[in-house]
């Protein structure tokens, strides 16, 4: 499973424009903050559209402007990560869970609730609200929304950045079951380098912002 | 109380009521567009909306009666093809109590529409859900506690209203003397300073009591956020 990545689009002053492709396993955009690395997730996510370019994934082409393809984010399947985990706020924990788990397919789900909670750890959590998790819970649970989607990749977007040192460990070894155990294949956006250099099989370095 | 100031609030209630729920979903739908929308002539709707907050009363109702008056166009064309007419009846009430409900209904519920983070709606998405799947299970419950306080204002306001509907259906016992002008009516003759007093203390009850049940709702649909009205 490949993400086969090429895409240009204009933000105010800014072009964005990248060209790369990762072989399986955590592929890492490494750069400076303000290098446009969030909005090519975004864009490989569908919720940014690219001025022109192509995106394929795993073989399968989400977006290409020259054939005039262009995948609505909910029939992409990618299982995005934010930073701010991004729970919804008016839903517990088990109903943030299963949202993207009940829209999706039965025969794409290849998680369920029980073992989710299982790898994750979350199974003192499923009764509470979002606003009363840690920076880390959420980031366990955010992940596993996506997880139970079904997704064919992850999109992760500085998952690591809102948290302290520990819990930080503790969700890079959970990055790393996920990359190792479920072989998922994850974009990954981070500036640290120390994170990229733990996580990544491929490196991206995004440089210095394009004016 | 008697019969007469009975069937005074039962009117208030009913044209307030009717006004607020037939307002509800085109109020929505201008709040949406002024939030979410990117049109030519925007700034004008948003005036439009707004304008029966800022003229005078007198000169929403007289528009009313030369709109929907017996030979007016619109007046004409709905007793045509639907039978509904509002001229001196509580129907016209209705009608002017949701024209002047209008501006602070569509306030509340853009405001409430403009705080749904997009973010959150963009992260339903890539879950899986459809533009309308999005909407319905995320943007619209967490707009709720300000759509219900959109509702509730509109009613309170409803329940006040008077110098448009004073003017474009007048004041016809049982069907458009509603507290407001029913309370002018009596202060016209001297004497009745008891009939007014009641009715006075109906209005505060009604309108108080609009705000705290609005107030509990949200609440209650808060989600544990803690969201509220007041």
């Amino acid at each position: 499973m490949s993400f086969e990545i090429a895409v240009e689009r204009q933000l105010g002053d800014v072009r964005i424009a990248a060209d790369f492709a990762g072989n399986g396993g955590l592929t890492a955009l490494f750069g400076p903050s303000g290098s446009g690395k969030s909005s090519i997730l975004n864009m490989v996510a569908g919720l940014l559209k690219p001025d022109q370019g192509r995106i394929v994934v795993g073989g399968e082409t989400l977006f290409d402007s020259a054939a005039g393809i262009n995948l609505p984010p909910e029939k992409r399947r990618a299982g995005y990560v934010f930073q701010d985990g991004r729970l919804f706020p008016h839903k517990r924990v088990r109903d943030n869970l299963l949202y993207g788990w009940r829209l999706a397919d039965p025969a794409r789900r290849w998680m369920t609730l029980d073992e989710a909670v299982d790898f994750l750890g979350i199974g003192s959590l499923l009764a509470r609200w979002p606003r009363t998790l840690s920076g880390g819970e959420a980031q366990r649970v955010a992940i596993g929304r996506a997880l139970l989607s079904g997704p064919r990749f992850l999109l992760m977007d500085e998952p690591l950045s809102s948290l302290d040192a520990a819990r930080r460990q503790e969700i890079m070894r959970v990055i790393e079951r996920i990359r190792d155990e479920l072989a998922l294949p994850i974009l990954y956006v981070s500036h640290d380098h120390g994170e990229v250099e733990r996580l990544a099989s491929t490196i991206i370095d995004m440089g210095m912002p394009a004016a | 109380m008697t019969p007469e100031e009975w069937e005074i609030i039962l009117l208030s209630l009913k044209v307030s009521g009717v006004a607020v729920l037939a307002t509800m979903p085109v109020a929505f739908g201008l709040a949406w567009l002024l939030a979410r929308g990117r049109f030519p002539g925007k700034l004008l709707l948003d005036a439009l909306v707004h304008l029966p907050l800022v003229l005078p009363p007198v000169v929403t109702g007289w528009l009313l009666l030369i709109l929907f008056g017996t030979n007016g166009p619109a007046g004409r064309w709905l007793a045509e093809w639907l039978g509904l007419s509002f001229m001196f009846r509580w129907t016209g009430a209705a009608l002017a109590a949701a024209i002047m409900a209008l501006p602070l209904m569509v306030r509340a519920m853009r405001l409430s529409i403009e705080a749904v983070d997009p973010r959150l709606e963009g992260a339903a998405r890539t879950l899986g859900a459809s533009p309308w799947r999005t909407f319905i299970s995320i943007t619209l419950p967490l707009a709720m506690p300000g759509l219900l306080a959109g509702a509730v204002l509109g009613f309170a306001r409803s329940i006040g209203e008077f110098g448009a509907t004073i003017t474009f259906v007048s004041n016809i016992p049982g069907e458009t003397r509603t507290i407001p002008i029913a309370i002018y009516g009596a202060l016209q003759i001297p004497g009745n300073e008891a009939e007014v007093t009641r009715l006075a203390i109906i209005a505060v009850v009604l309108s108080l009591g609009a705000l705290l049940v609005s107030e509990i709702l949200a609440r209650r649909s808060g989600h544990g956020r803690g969201s509220h009205v007041l």
